[in-house]
Formats: C-alpha cells, structure tokens, sequence
C-alpha cells in the first residue's frame, strides 16, 4: 500500500500545485478522489486486508487521503483568490469622475440673522409678537405719540393704501408695541422681528427692508437695563466681546429719552470708522403707556428697534443691501447658509461646520 | 442745518476748534453729519519761515531762499515778489501734493540752483483766485507747524436737527446747548430798543385764531443792495445764495434766531395787511416763481387787493422787495404750527419759515425778531423806522412741569445729584424753584412732562454714565418661537435642503401681472415705482421675475423658494403665510452616469408634499384643480376637505409669456396658515414594535380607464384591509400600443404585513383576491392577463 501511495503522490501534489483553473483542479480531484478515482480504489483494496495489515494500511491510506484534499482545498482557495483579483482588476473604474450632483439649497442671510437674533433674546428670556404688514394709522402713528401734520411724520417716507386713507404699510415694527400693550398686560417682555416699508430707495435704501422691535414694559425696568440688554445682545450676536456702545441722544416721538446707538470695536474698524451707527432706542413715552391703556406712573420700559438686513450685512461681510432682495442665485449661493447650520448657543450661531459648494 | 464757525462762536465764547464742538453736538443730540472743512485741504502743508534771502545767480527776478521747517533748512528757488526775511508761509515739500496741479511736488533744479521745495500762493492751494504773490501768514506759529493751524479758515458744521429742536434750527440755540456742556460761554446780547418816529402807513389785523400775533413795522427811505460781506459768507455757509440786503436779513434771522421774517415792498402793499384764511380758488405767484391756488382755511397775508403771502410759508412776487425798494413793511408774527405744516403740505412747498413755524418757533420772539430785523435794516439800508403796529398778543410762552429729581435714577439707572440736575437744567435757559422746574419759551413745543426734563438732563450730563445692567430671564427659557413662526422655521430648512434656495422679494408686485394671480387690488397709492404698485395676492409673480432676471444672466437652472405674506385685503392682519417655490430648467444637471431631466409638475408635487410634511399637516388628499395660473391638465391641490393647503404644477404658458421666461417652470404654493393646529404633544415617542414576521410583496397589474386617478386605485387597495397592508405604491404605468386607447395600465406593488403569525399562502392569495375585486368594482380595474 505504502508502496503505491509513494508512486501515486508526487506526481498527484505536482499535478494539483500546477493546476491552472478550478476545472483542471476539480478534473484532478474526480482522477484521484472520484467514484473510479485512484485513491478510491485504493480504498476498496482495503478491503482485501485483515487485522493489523488492514488497520495499518488503512491509517496509511487515510493520512495520504486527507493530505490530498487539503492540497485540493489550498489549491481551490489561491485560485478562487486569483479568479476575483483579476475579476475585480476588470472591474476598475475612473474614480476621478464627478459623483452624481446633489443640490443644497440656501437659507437667505437676513432668515438666517433673524433665527439667530431670536435664539439670543429667547436666552434672554424675551417672548415673540408680531404685526401685520399693512397696519392703521393709530398702530403705526398716532398711538405712538405722532399726531396727524407732525413733522416726525415726515421722518419716515409713508407708503400710502389707495383708496383707503387710514391704512399705510407699516414704517417701523413699533406698531407691534402697541398691538402687545393692547392686548397683555405688564410684564412685557417681547421681540418682533418683521418687513417694513419706506419710500426710499439707493445704495442705502430699499423699500422694504426688516426690522426687529423689543419692547420691556414693568414697573422698574430703566435705560441702564436698556444698555445691558443691547451691549449682551451686540456681543452675542456678533460673537465677540470687542463691542462698544455709544448712546447717542436723538429724538423719537414714541420715546423720551431717545438714543441712536452706536457702535464701536471691531465691527466699526471693519469699515474703516470709529462708531458705525446701529438703532435706535429710547425709555416708552407715558403718552404711548397712556393711550395703551396703561398707568405711566405705574409702569415704564425700554423700547429698540433695529434694522436686521444692516446687522446681517455687518456681520457676514455682504457689501450692498440692494441684491438681497433681488434673488440671484449666485447672491445666494455665496452669502446663503446651509440648510443644517442651525444657530445654537452650544456650537455657535452660524457658520457652524460644511462646506457650501 | 449748516452753520460756520465763526458764526457760531459769535454767540459761543469758546477756544474749542471745529473737530471738539462738532464731537460735543453729537455727544448731546445735534448730530453732525459732516464738516466741512477748507483746513483741511492744507493737511500735509507745514509752516516754513524764511530765514535767508539771496538774489539766484543765473535770474534776476528769482530768490534763493533758506527757510526754515522748525527741524532743518531748506534750500528754496522762489519768484514770488513778496517774500522777505523772516515771513512764514506755507510750505510743501517734495511728495505733497499741490491742489491747483493736483501732481506732487519734485525736487527740482531751476535755472542751476537746487531747489528741495516751494512757498505756495492761495490759488496754488485752492483757497482762493490769490495768485499775486505767496501766502504770508503773519502768524505766531513756529515754523515746522502744521499750516491749517495758521488759517481762520472757516470750518462749515452740517447738523441733523431732529424734528423736536426747532430751537437749534438757529444758530443761537446751537450756542446754547452747546454752552451747557461747559464747552464755551453763550453770548447773546439783546438789541437796544429803536423807538419809532412815525405811525406805520400799514396797518395790521388777525382774522384767524391760527395766528396769535402779528406785529409790524414800516421803514421808509431805504437803500437795498448787496448785504455786507459778513453776512453773505454765513449765509453761503449754511447753503443759502444772497439775494440783496433786505431778503438777506431775514433770511439772516431766520437762520441765526430761528426767527422767520417777511419783509415786503411798502409801495406795493394795497392797505392794511390781514392774516386770514384764504378763500377757495385765491392765487398766489410765491416767491419761487410758481403760482399757487389755495384752498379754503389756507393761511393767508393779504392787503386790499388779494393774498401776498402764504403765511409761515412762503411769500409772493408782487410785494417782494427789489433793488428799487425804497419802503418797507416789516412783519413778525406767530403761526400755529398744523396750520402751516398742513398748508406747507398741502401745497407741497418746502422752505426755511415753513421748516421752523411747523415745529414751533419761540412764541417770545415776536418782538425780538423785528427789533433784531429793524435794526440790522437801518444798519445796512439806512432809513427811518415806524412806530410798531401790533395785533393780538403774544402766545403763552411759560410751562411749569412739578419734577422728581428722583425720576432721573427711576428711569435712567444712574444717581446724578440734585444740584448738578438743577444746574444742567438752569444752563439750558429753565429756572429750578424747589421742586417746580419752569420751561423757557423756545423750549415749549418740546419740553412737556416730566421724562422731557429727565432726556435733557441726560443727554447734557452724558449718556457714558448710564451703566449697563444686566436683565436676567426670571425662569430658564424655553423655545419662543409662535406656532406659525415655527412652521417658517421648519419649511424654510426642508426646502433649502431639497435644493431650493431662499429669496426673499418685494411684498409688492406689478398690478399687470399681479391681474393673472387673482389680484385683489390692493394698491399702494404711491408706489416706489409703477411695476411695485400692488400688494401682491400671490409670492408667484415675484419669483418668476427672479427666475426671469435669472436666466437673462445665464442660470438656465434656476430653484427659488420664499416664505412670506401674500395679501388679501386693505385690513391690517388680512394677509396669510405661504411657502413658495418655482423650479425652472433641468431638476439635475446633465451628468455622466444620468440623463439631464426637465423638471416636471411632479418635482413641485414633491416640494409641496415635503413642505406639508415639514410643518406636520395631516395626510391631505390630492385633487387635479388648481388656480387658473396653472396648467389646467399638470397641476393639483392638496386639501383636507374644502380647506386647500397646497397647489403645485406646471405654470400656465400665459402666465409665462407675461414674464416673458421661454422655459417651462413648475411652482407650488403651500399655505402654511391653513394648516391645522398641531396637537400640543408629549415628546415621548411610541414604543416601537418590531414584527418578528417577514413582510410578503405582491404586484399586480391593473388595466383601468384612462381617466381613473391613480390615487382612486390606491386609497381603494389600501382600504381593503388596514390592518395587514403596510404600503402600496405605483411601480409602472403604460399606456400605449398594447392597450386599448382609452386604457392605460397602473403596475401596483402591495407590502403585506402579517401582524401575529406568519401568513399562509392561502391567506396570502385570499387577500390578493379581495384586492382584486374590490380594485374592479371601485375602479372597474382588471387585472392584466400576462
């Protein structure tokens, strides 16, 4: 027996190491392992044998059987291998060719500094109101301390609704102070973001623009809470503490005393000035108290108002105010924001992470 | 307001320069726009002093001079014949740039002398036509000091007076204010009275209660003319054309006193002069060469023979004074400020008077004004005054406000003492008795209430002492946002991530093209411009404009969305929230690995149906109607009920041509207001079940009319069993050469999933046959014979 398998296998293990494709291997495997392969007829001799000699035989035989077919099985193994390698060397593909495109819209710079202005005064504790955009004239002029013929009326350049003399599109979000005064009583602490409109238009001016109103209404609340308010809000929104503030007295009928606030540090720098007027601010006249209903010798607050296209402008580095409503998409592709950069005071309130193609 | 200098340091003893005052009217509530400032235009000029001379030795006519920069000498060729040992003038060096050649100045070699600078003349510097010899300053100043510094160069302050100070719409009330910051001291020293000679030839009479006082004077024997040199350049300072002695004074007082005046030509005065209101059709030809009509209870100065004047306003040709004017008639008088701002408005004249009566001049300065006018007039025209001619009486012009000086800490946040509150108060004109503060005159049409005294305290003490206090939320804050503005909020991220880019666009439109989007005619009356005129009934109009401009700049892709308010009617608050969007050109560019696609109604359905998604609307049913600004056959609603939440489709090809866009562009509008209230929920989700059974798929291929909607088979399908049939979706549909024309062929796929054991296939094909039927009998679908 042992005699046969020495003639038998080296010429087999040769055979099975040059196998050259997995039908060669498997023909080998049928030749010595098939049902009339040499192996298995050798197995069959077996049969012949008796005792100890058939015992010792068979070990031999079986020890030979089993190191046949793991050579087949290592055999099988490298071919396959090499079979995918060269399957998957024809697969290869220009994986410097475009990806399909996906398009990502933007969110418009002025959607986007609102959101963030409302994250930082709900972090205040500030509530939201707002205001229709046509509005009266007692909401717009007269409950805000300007009568009919004042000049402060010439201010503001007043669209007027045709045909109904009383109706107008609202020339500040103040109206929003008198609508919440109406309806709630004090405290009041609110913020009105919105569109308003002026007659006017050039490389400052367009005629609608957006602006956002606070209003503070309590029994204690002073122009020093005013300052605060507006330097932690500045800081915030601009995202840096170099921030000055000048309180510039001025004149507003709907408060006394008024201020324009300016500001100064780095946002000032960046234009090349000193201060870099802002909005405009004042303590909430009795007579706006008065014809809401309220007791001014009771309650008293601060009132501001701000022009959020000017804050967006000056913090994301747009240049003109004209293209932001005029919808170009190359104008939104470049100053917009993606959809995911949601303001939040953890990660910051813009530009928080991707890159906008 | 502009007001030189030296005009105001007529009235304001201070050594401050232009750049400090202009600082302190800022920090006070007179905020300055701009100065103007001729100095400035010496900016890199030193003082440079002669201190040799020497005859050139190659010209007779040129010097060689050494002059003197304070650190060095300078060797100088210079021409000028004036020049001498010792004078300073102004000198630019090599580099400076010298205005009138408006090139830098080179080192030079003249006639073989260096010469390493130049002595300049006025002209040279722009100052003036002065070009006879170089500048001599005459001057204290040493050599090496910057030249503006030896100028009297009159620096021009242009002030933004707000509304409330018509005070400081003269100069004097500038000086005033002023002084109360310490910066200077004001100085006003009152005229000496003039007494009259004779009785006034004009007499004067109040008709209207809308004038409190009217008095008058009449100059006989004057010689009008150029008004002096003094007068003219403040009055071109503050950006008025001399016109001749006697308009100039009155222009003159109405600047420096915020005292308007009209002087007319005496000889042209038909009468007495009567303050009244005009009659209806009565006309003017005013001073600015435009004939006026006036209407009914316009105020007006008028003699014997009709209106001369439109009062507080604006004065008429026939009495203006011309160079022959011999004799005046002087008037001063008190306006109500409505009646001249409503007039003034009316009419729609601008002027200096109107600007000032409008916001109320001091009712004390009647009398002082036709002093201040007389005595300039005999000054500079000669002549004899009138005794004054008087009607009515002078308006009140005292307040007493009762004031807490505690109200200051109150409102302000910041203690100042009583005493230096009292002191601010005294130096702006109020007197301080006790607890009572009195208002001064010029000061009544602003100084009301008590927080009026509080802005004048702290606009004067300084609005750098207000500290800055912090506002604490009394409880942690929570989301603010109102149901609705959550709703924006949310949309405007779902769209911007389905590609579609935010605009934000004018809420008025074109009323022509607003007419195809069921305009509402909601006009403005004075629009900014003729295609903004009407607020717009639909967000459409505006982005389709885009999407034109657009194009015309070669994005031939163009995905826009806005949310914003569409109007329905004048009534304030009548206006609802929508979300917009327009899609024109390819969905995605042509790429290698797909075909480039024209965006489809479909692409809009989708947008839509995201958006509703976004703001959590119930599952609406989707209907083929839709505005007539949309394509009748590729567009639809999507409703609950009656209530439409959103249309979608293609647009109509009419609305298109308006715009005159040549491409087919898809739109929807989804109305956010309209969707239902969400439940306020609990943000604890359901637990999730997992089905440990396998879900089992079955497609089916149904032949239908072709007018069936495929969503009747679907919501049919659905029906049949809610429990079990997890999905059901629309894989193919064909119609075509196989079918029937009127046919069409809708291939279904049915997700079921059995729920507590696993389905038998007789089960299975149970539920494919209740399917079927119940598919034929809603529908009258068949199932496709294979």
């Amino acid at each position: 027996m042992q005699h046969q398998i020495d003639d038998m296998k080296p010429d087999l293990l040769k055979s099975i190491g040059g196998a050259q494709t997995l039908a060669a291997l498997d023909e080998i495997r049928v030749a010595a392992l098939g049902k009339s392969g040499r192996i298995t007829a050798l197995m069959k001799e077996l049969g012949a044998l008796q005792g100890d000699a058939r015992k010792s035989a068979g070990q031999v035989l079986n020890d030979f059987k089993n190191e046949i077919v793991r050579a087949l099985e290592a055999k099988k193994a490298a071919l396959e291998l090499a079979e995918m390698n060269a399957k998957l060397a024809s697969q290869t593909m220009d994986m410097t060719l475009p990806a399909r495109p996906e398009e990502t819209g933007r969110i418009h710079p002025v959607s986007m500094a609102t959101e963030e202005m409302l994250t930082i005064f709900a972090q205040m504790g500030f509530s939201l109101a707002e205001g229709p955009d046509i509005e009266d004239d007692w909401h717009n002029f007269e409950a805000l301390n300007i009568p009919k013929a004042h000049p402060a009326r010439q201010m503001q350049a007043t669209f007027f609704m045709e045909g109904d003399g009383d109706k107008i599109l609202r020339t500040q979000t103040s109206g929003v102070q008198i609508r919440t005064m109406e309806n709630q009583k004090p405290p009041i602490k609110i913020v009105a973001p919105g569109r308003t409109y002026r007659r006017d238009y050039d490389a400052t001016h367009t005629p609608m623009f957006h602006q956002i109103e606070g209003l503070v209404i309590d029994k204690s609340t002073n122009l020093g809470h005013l300052k605060g308010v507006l330097l932690e809000f500045l800081k915030l929104f601009f995202e840096t503490d170099d921030v000055q503030l000048r309180f510039r007295p001025s004149y507003f009928p709907f408060t006394e005393p008024s201020f324009e606030v300016d500001v100064g540090g780095v946002l000032a720098r960046n234009i090349g000035r000193e201060w870099v007027e802002l909005l405009g601010c004042g303590m909430v006249h009795p007579n706006v108290l008065k014809n809401c209903g309220l007791d001014p010798d009771e309650y008293q607050g601060f009132a501001f108002g701000c022009g959020i296209d000017r804050l967006a402008m000056m913090k994301y580095g747009i240049p003109d105010l004209r293209p932001m409503f005029e919808a170009d998409m190359r104008w939104i592709k470049q100053y917009g924001f993606l959809p995911l950069d949601v303001p939040t005071i953890t990660s910051g309130l813009s530009l928080n992470g991707g890159h906008k193609k | 307001m502009k007001v030189s200098l030296s005009w105001l340091k007529a009235y304001l003893k201070t050594e401050a320069g232009a750049a400090e005052i202009a600082g302190r009217l800022t920090s006070i509530g007179l905020e300055v726009e701009e100065i103007i400032d001729n100095a400035s235009k010496l900016t890199p000029f030193i003082i440079g002093e002669i201190v040799a001379k020497d005859r050139h030795p190659n010209a007779d006519r040129l010097n060689v001079l050494s002059v003197s920069t304070g650190t060095e000498k300078l060797q100088i060729v210079c021409g000028a014949p004036n020049c001498y040992v010792g004078m300073k003038s102004v000198l630019a060096r090599p580099g400076d740039v010298i205005p009138l050649y408006n090139e830098k100045l080179e080192k030079g070699v003249i006639r073989g002398v260096e010469s390493m600078g130049m002595l300049c003349s006025e002209k040279e510097l722009g100052l003036s036509e002065d070009h006879e010899g170089i500048i001599d300053l005459k001057t204290d100043l040493p050599a090496g000091t910057p030249a503006a510094q030896a100028f009297g160069a009159d620096a021009v302050i242009d002030i933004n007076v707000t509304p409330n100070r018509p005070d400081c719409l003269g100069v004097k009330g500038i000086a005033r204010d002023l002084a109360a910051t310490g910066i200077g001291v004001f100085v006003n020293v009152p005229a000496e009275e003039i007494a009259g000679s004779f009785k006034s030839p004009v007499s004067v009479k109040i008709e209207d209660k809308a004038c409190a006082q009217f008095l008058g004077r009449y100059i006989r024997g004057v010689k009008n003319g150029p008004s002096p040199k003094w007068m003219q350049e403040r009055l071109i300072a503050a950006g008025l054309r001399p016109i001749s002695a006697l308009v100039d004074v009155t222009n003159y007082l109405t600047l420096c006193d915020c005292r308007p005046l009209h002087v007319f030509d005496a000889d042209r005065i038909a009468g007495g002069l009567v303050v009244r209101a005009a009659a209806d059709g009565e006309k003017l030809l005013a001073l600015d060469d435009k004939e006026y009509t006036l209407a009914t209870g316009q105020l007006v100065i008028a003699d014997d023979s009709g209106v001369q004047s439109i009062a507080g306003v604006m004065g008429g040709i026939p009495t203006a004074c011309r160079a022959e004017t011999t004799n005046v008639f002087l008037e001063s008088a008190y306006f109500d400020p409505i009646s001249v701002a409503a007039t003034g408005r009316d009419l729609n004249i601008v002027s200096d008077a109107r600007a000032r009566f409008e916001r109320g001049v001091d009712p004390a300065s009647c009398a002082r004004g036709l002093l201040d006018a007389t005595r300039l007039i005999l000054d500079i025209c000669g002549g004899e005054a009138s005794e004054v001619v008087s009607a009515g009486a002078e308006p009140e012009g005292r307040r007493d406000i009762a004031f807490d000086f505690d109200l200051v800490s109150r409102r302000c946040g910041m203690d100042i003492p009583k005493a230096e509150q009292a002191a601010v108060l005294k130096k702006l004109g109020f007197s301080v008795k006790k607890n009572i503060v009195s208002v001064p005159s010029w000061r009544m049409h602003d100084v009301a209430q008590p927080v009026d005294l509080v802005e004048e305290i702290v606009r004067i003490y300084g609005t750098e002492h207000i500290p800055a206090l912090t506002m604490r939320p009394e409880s942690l804050p929570t989301g603010i946002l109102l149901p609705h503005q959550k709703r924006e909020v949310a949309v405007r991220r779902c769209l911007a991530d389905r590609g579609l880019n935010q605009a934000i666009t004018y809420s008025f439109t074109d009323s022509r093209l607003a007419r195809r989007f069921g305009s509402k005619g909601i006009r403005v009356a004075n629009p900014i411009a003729s295609d903004l005129d009407e607020m717009r009934p639909s967000l459409i109009p505006g982005l389709l404009a885009a999407v034109k401009r657009n194009q015309d700049r070669g994005i031939k892709d163009v995905r826009l969305f806005e949310v914003g308010p569409e109007f329905l009617s004048h009534a304030p608050g009548d206006q609802r929230l929508v979300a917009c969007g327009v899609r024109a050109g390819d969905c995605m560019p042509r790429h290698w690995l797909a075909q480039a696609r024209a965006v489809d109604a479909y692409d809009a359905k989708a947008d839509a149906a995201a958006a509703l998604a976004a703001v959590e609307a119930p599952q609406a049913q989707v209907y083929a109607d839709a505005p007539a600004w949309y394509h009748p056959g590729r567009a639809g609603s999507m409703k609950l009920g009656k209530n439409a939440l959103a249309y979608f489709g293609e647009l109509h090809p009419l609305v298109l041509k308006d715009f005159d866009i040549k491409t087919p562009v898809v739109a929807f509008e989804v109305y956010l207001d309209n969707v239902p209230a969400s439940k306020p929920k609990s943000k604890l989700q359901k637990a999730l079940k997992l089905s440990p059974f396998l879900p089992v798929t079955r497609d089916f291929a149904f032949v239908v009319d072709k007018d069936v909607p495929a969503e009747k088979l679907l919501s049919c399908i659905r029906s049949v069993n809610k429990d079990l049939i997890a999905d059901v979706s629309v894989f193919d549909v064909y119609a075509g050469d196989k079918l029937p024309a009127d046919k069409k062929q809708l291939a279904v796929q049915v997700v079921i999933q059995p729920a507590d054991k696993t389905m038998t296939d007789d089960e299975i094909n149970a539920l494919a046959t209740q399917i079927i039927n119940l598919a034929a009998k809603n529908t009258g679908a068949a199932l496709r014979s294979a």
